[in-house]
This record gives structure tokens, sequence and C-alpha cells, in this order.
């Protein structure tokens, strides 16, 4: 029996096991959403912004491994979608989006909704594809699911004009990918591993560094046996927050810009670091020059050109995360006993003594709300068992330091792109994969306006996705910038106009609450927890003077941290580009 | 340092985008690059050359392996390899000076593949110096067009 390219794509959706599908329609997908109307198996949710069906879709990929789709119309739609794939890019999260196009015949002519989305997108997606031809059309949803999903994740675009989703063919799906320019390396060099292994032996002052890597690959368990068998502790990246226990005593919490004092320092002070799964980015390293000056550095990665590609390496081990460190750990184990704890006896102190020096703090004030206060909140009411989304600013620094994570999945945050306006819409595709566990977005003010609108997706579907908005009327990280290092000029960054969000929240349907005093906030998140079938937007009233402490200033060494006492001396700050 | 990198890429559309917003959007710079079908159809040869330190090369060759349709990159300047180029010129030499060009042209082994009462059309090939040298001479003959190929380059046998 002959299918038409809808029908095929429906298939091969179904195929892969896709319950859910984020997206909006227009003109030249049709045909596809027309299927979809008494489909059984699939259910679309119709966001009120493409960017928030791309941001819903890979919140569902993070909060599941599983890869997350959309499905949206040609031109405006397709290039709607451009922020949420490149935020999926910078993160490796497998997003899967389907774009119409207009009739093949028609490409290249300027005509109504035409957008060369695959030209748009090349250096934004890991592989995307222009399918003309509808017998291409099976072996390509085939590979772009293999390709989002398997070596180091990533988005696919697949561009479908009208006449082939119209066009009818045999249906014939390939069991196998076979792509000769694709095949990601998933052992690691024994021989390499081998090393590490010695270097660990070696090592009186090493540390762990896990990122996002160690959440793809799924080997929170194999990190945690390294750690323990070995007494290291174990720093996150802003994107491997959770792969770890963050109430783990080894636990060092995040490193970089706004990283804890102790991970920072742990970093300067180590002979060896072992980084798995990470990509050493700038906020992360702080000036390369000066980053871990004394240690000699394995890095683990699937992606080989991530591997020296900022930082000097001296044991470069290509392969999944997962595989690496359970051969590393078995011969650490084989390598004869060694008295861990005594031997990592100094350096522990040595940790422990900059944990009592500068643990993370703020100062609890009775009048006025510090928004790490409702941070601290949120985590003990949900007994740190919540999926928190963050937008970006300060409410994401905030939220990385304050709640601790104790499980990978359970932060969503755009740490490669920093997207305001991702948090919302990928707490909503998370709620759609986990309708019965709590999902908070930790908002800002400023961010929560960029995807507002989801919040009539959410009454639609009664998603009851929770939003804490930390609401200090400012662009508060860049009001911090500027008061920082362009003395107080607070150019733009003051929002004159923020809408009373617990009214928007109920003209959407939803469920608005508001606290302005501190006695205000516990009352608040347990009444926003007992809603079980709406969204609610809680409207905390913060210091709006608040900073994210400690900083490393951009440019600045991982040494160089200020803590927000030296008011005097800030004068004398000045940005580095 | 310079490099001469064979890439083999499936012959699909869109491919040399692939390859050149690579190298635009990171920064990296061309030099020249040539492309053309091999013997197998589905299979396309790119030869670029590009400059950078180690580490800047090191990185061009695992972005280049890491899109899709790249199947192969080889860095021939770690090997013994030849390289070559194709130029036309199209000079207009004074009547007295006629001969002194096509004797260079002989010394050159070039060829004359056009020529008009005022111009001769000159084909040259070989190496980036014979080709310098053979432009170079030929600036004192009123040079009214040039192009060139940009380099292809194969590595010797027995030494891959
Ligand atoms: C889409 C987008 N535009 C601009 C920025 C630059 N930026 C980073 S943080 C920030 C301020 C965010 O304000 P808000 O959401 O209120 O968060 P706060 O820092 O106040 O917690 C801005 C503008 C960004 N990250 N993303
Ligand atoms: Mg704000």
């Amino acid at each position: 029996m002959k299918r038409t390219g809808a029908q095929i794509v429906i298939e091969c959706l179904k195929r892969e096991g896709v319950k859910h599908i984020f997206g909006y329609p227009g003109g030249v997908v049709l045909g596809i959403f027309d299927l979809l109307y008494d489909d059984k198996d699939i259910q679309l949710v119709l966001t009120r912004h493409e960017q928030g069906a791309v941001h819903a879709a890979d919140g569902y990929a993070r909060s599941t491994g599983r890869p997350g789709v959309v499905l949206v119309t040609s031109g405006p739609g397709a290039t709607n979608t451009v922020t949420g794939i490149a935020t999926a890019y910078m993160d490796s999260i497998p997003v899967i989006v389907l774009t119409g196009q207009v009739p093949t015949k028609l490409i290249g002519n300027d005509a109504f909704q035409e957008a060369d989305i695959v030209g748009i997108t090349r250096p934004c997606t890991k592989h995307n594809y222009l399918v003309k031809d509808v017998k291409d059309l099976a072996r390509i949803m085939k590979e772009a699911f293999h390709i989002a999903t398997t070596g180091r994740p990533g988005p696919v675009l697949i561009d479908l004009p009208k006449d082939v989703l119209g066009d009818k063919t045999t249906f014939h799906c390939p069991d196998k990918v076979t792509i000769r320019g694709y095949n990601p390396k998933y052992e690691g060099n024994r021989w390499m591993i081998k090393q590490a292994a010695n270097e660990i032996q070696k090592a009186k002052r090493p540390v762990i560094i896990a990122g996002g890597g160690v959440v793809h690959s799924d080997a929170s368990k194999e990190l945690k046996e390294l750690a323990e068998l070995t007494e290291i502790p174990v720093i996150m990246t802003l994107m491997g927050l959770g792969v770890f226990p963050g109430t783990h005593r080894l636990s060092l919490g995040m490193p970089g810009m706004h990283g804890s004092y102790y991970a920072n320092k742990a970093i300067q002070e180590s002979d060896l670091l072992i980084a798995v799964g990470i990509r050493f980015d700038d906020r992360v390293t702080g000036r390369i020059s000066s980053f871990a000056p004394k240690a000699k550095i394995i890095h683990i990665d699937i992606d080989p050109s991530s591997i020296r590609k900022n930082v000097r390496v001296d044991v470069p081990i290509v392969g999944d995360a997962k595989r690496v460190l359970k051969v590393l750990v078995e011969m650490l184990k084989e390598g004869g006993k060694v008295q861990w704890e005594a031997v990592r006896k100094a350096w522990l102190k040595q940790i422990e003594k900059w944990k009592q020096e500068r643990p993370l703090s703020y100062e609890f004030d009775e009048n006025i709300i510090k928004p790490q206060f409702v941070v601290e909140k949120i985590y003990e009411l949900t007994k740190g068992k919540a999926i928190i989304s963050t937008e970006v600013g300060q409410n994401q620094m905030w939220t990385a330091q304050f709640y601790k994570f104790d499980r990978p999945r359970t932060l969503l945050t755009s740490g490669g792109l920093g997207t305001m306006g991702y948090g919302f819409p990928a707490a909503m595709g998370a709620q759609v994969a986990h309708p019965d566990k709590i999902v908070i977005d930790i908002a800002g003010d400023g961010s929560f306006q960029m995807n507002i609108q989801e919040l009539a997706t959410c009454v639609t579907y009664k998603l009851p996705v929770k939003v804490a908005i930390l609401n200090n009327m400012y662009l508060g990280m860049v009001r911090q910038w500027q008061e920082l290092f362009y003395a107080e000029r607070y150019s733009y960054s003051h929002l004159d106009t923020v809408p009373d969000f617990v009214k928007v929240a109920e003209a959407y349907g939803a469920v608005g609450l508001r606290a302005t005093k501190p006695s205000e906030v516990e009352p608040v998140i347990k009444e926003a927890l007992k809603v079980k079938d709406l969204p609610v937007v809680m409207d905390f009233i913060v210091d709006w003077k608040e900073k994210v402490f400690p900083m490393v200033p951009a440019g600045g060494s991982l040494d160089e941290m200020i803590f927000g006492e030296e008011k005097k001396e800030k004068k004398k700050l000045r940005a580095v580009k | 340092m310079r490099h001469t990198i064979s890439v083999l890429v499936e012959n699909k559309f869109g491919v040399l985008s692939r390859v050149s917003g690579l190298f635009s959007g990171r920064g990296y710079n061309i030099e020249s690059l040539s492309v053309g079908e091999t013997i197998d159809p589905n299979i396309s040869i790119m030869t670029i050359v590009t400059s950078g330190d180690d580490q800047v090369i090191e990185q061009i060759t695992k972005q280049l392996n890491k899109l899709i349709d790249v199947i192969k990159v080889v860095d021939l300047t770690e090997v013994d390899h030849v390289e070559r180029e194709m130029i036309l010129i199209k000079v207009a030499p004074k009547r007295e000076d006629k001969a002194e060009v096509l004797r260079l042209v002989e010394i050159f082994r070039g060829k004359v593949v056009d020529s008009s009462p005022q111009t001769y059309t000159i084909e040259i090939t070989g190496d980036e110096k014979k080709i310098e040298a053979f432009v170079e001479l030929m600036k004192a003959f009123n040079i009214k067009e040039f192009v060139r190929t940009g380099k292809i380059a194969i590595a010797r046998e027995g030494v891959k």
C-alpha cells in the first residue's frame, strides 16, 4: 500500500515511540495536522509560540533522556524555532524539529512564507535535511532520530516541502542506520584510561569536574563509584548539577563565574583535574592562562573536538563517560588496596577549611524577601525532589547555588546559550513528560515575559507548572554588572513597567499568588504546591539590590573572586572584555 | 603554519556550505578550496588550504570530522604528498616582448591556450613556487586577467 509523505512522518514518529509533539500549525503542514486530528497515539501540544514549542521539547528531552519533537510551519513558523534550536544545540539536547516548506518547485522563488531554514539552522543543528523526494523520507526520519540521540546528542531539523508531504510511495523504513561519515566512538582507549588511573594514584589534590556529558551518558552511578572509591571531591558545572548528589559530603557544587569559593579554590590548587563530559566553557574556566595552573588534566568526552579546544590536556580520552568511568574504576580497584582515606585526608581537610571560610551565604532580612531565601524555601518544601527549570540571569545562578540537586535531569537550564525565556516552556515540556511530578520554573521578571504566553498552553492542557518569579523589577544580572563594572550607570536595565503578574495569571485562567514579606514566602509556596490542575504564578517581590556572589569578573582568573564585601574597592573594578 | 587538508565528503546538496560555513563560523581561514567528484559519483573530494597554529589545525580537523556528511579528513601536510595548481593568465605584451613571453612559457612547460592579436592566454600547472615565479615574471608583460584553480593534492604512494 502506498502512503503519503505526511502518513510516513506520523508512522516513523510512532516507530520511534513518540507520544507527544509540541507544535503550531500553518499552511504547508496542514496535511500532517489533519492526520493528528484523530490520531490515538500521538498528542500534539499546541503552544502559543514556536519558540515555546522547541523549549518545551527540549525540557521534555532533558527531563526524560528521550528526544523531544517539534512540528511547525514554513517561513515564520520555522524562523521562530531558531533560538530554541540554538539553545538545544549549545547544551547537546536531542530535539527533532520538523518544519514545513513551500513546494519544491517554488523553493528559491521567494514564495509566500518561504525561508531557507536549512541554511539558517546549519550552524546550530547537529545535522539537518531538506527532503526532496518522498522516497527518502522514511530513511531520513530514521537517521534524524539516530543522529540526535547518539554520540554527543543534539538537535536535528527536517524540512518538509508541501508536495513531498502529499506525494505517495511504498513505505519502507530501514531497521538499521548506516552513515559512513558518522561513527561515534564509545569505548575509550584502554591505554589512555590506564594512564588516567596512574595519574589518579599519584595525585595528592585531585578533583573531579563533571558536566552535561555525564547526564547524557547516564553515568551518575559510575561517577559516584569513582568519587567514593578514591575519595575525590566532585565539582559540577551548571549542566552537570545533579549528576552527583549536591548533598554528598564530597560535593563542592558549581565552579566558575558564580561558583562556590571552595570549588574554585579546589580547581586552582589541585594537582589533577578529572574532567568528565565538560567542554571548559569560559564561564567555567575564567581566564584560561591561569586556570588550574598546578594541575594535570584528564579529559573524558565523547566529542573529540571538545578535547584541547580550550585547555591543554594531559590525558585525553575520547569515549562515552559511562563506559570509560566503568573501566577506570575497575582499573583502580585492580591497582591494589590503596588507603584512599588516609591519602586524601590532608586535601579534604583543606577543602573543608575553605568551606568553613566562605560558605555560600546571604544575609537574611525580616522585612524584605531575599531571592536566595525563596530558592531555599522551594528546596525545603519540595524536599529537593522537584524538577526545577530556570530562566537566565540572577535567578539562574541563585538556583544553581541554593537548590541542592541530588539527581540528574532535575535541573533544566540554558547553560550554553543563556536563553532568557527558556525556563517556563521547558518546565511545561517536562510537566508533559512527568504529569505527577512537581515542576517549578524559578524565573526572573524579565525572562518570564519572554514566553509568558505559554500560560495559555498550560491552562489548556491542565499542566500544573509552577512559576516562582524572583521579581526585582530589573534585568537583575545586567543591573549587577552595571553596578559593579559600569559605575552604577543603570542603562536600560530597569523594567519600568512590570505587569501585575497575579492579574496576568488570572487573566489566562491560571492561579496567581504574591508574597511581599519573608513570612509570606512559605505559605505562598505551600499554596502553590496544592494546585494540581492549573499553572500557578508566584510573584515574589524580592530585594532588588541583591547580587550574586561570589563572582569572578569576566576575563578574570578563578582566584580573583569578589564577595560583595569590598564595597569601597568596587569602583576600581572594570569590565574586562 | 599552512596546511593542505583533503576532505572526502558525501556528494550531496549543501555539503560545500556546511564546510565553508564551518570555517567562516569559527573564524578559520581558507586560502583556497577546490571541489570535485571522485570516481565514485556519490563522493566528492575537497582540497582545502588553511593556516593556523597546531591547536587551530587540530580543531579544524576535528570539527570537519564532526560533520555528518564528511567521510574522511586527511591533513596532507603530515605526509609526503604532491600538490598542483593550475592558472590561466591573459597577458598583453608589447610587440617586441612577445617572443620573450613564449620563451618563458616554454621554460615553465606551460601552454598558450588562446591568442589574439594583442594577447596570449597561458595555462601553467605546477606547485606553488613555480606558479608564483611565473606570475612574478609575467608582471612585466601587462597582465589583463588571471584565474587560479586553488590547490589539489594527493599523498604519495607507500607513505600513507
Ligand atoms: C534572550 C536574551 N536576551 C538578553 C540576554 C542578556 N541577559 C542576561 S541576564 C539578563 C537579565 C535577566 O533579567 P531577569 O529575567 O529579570 O532575571 P534577573 O537577573 O533579574 O534574575 C539579560 C538581559 C539573555 N541572556 N537572553
Ligand atoms: Mg529581574
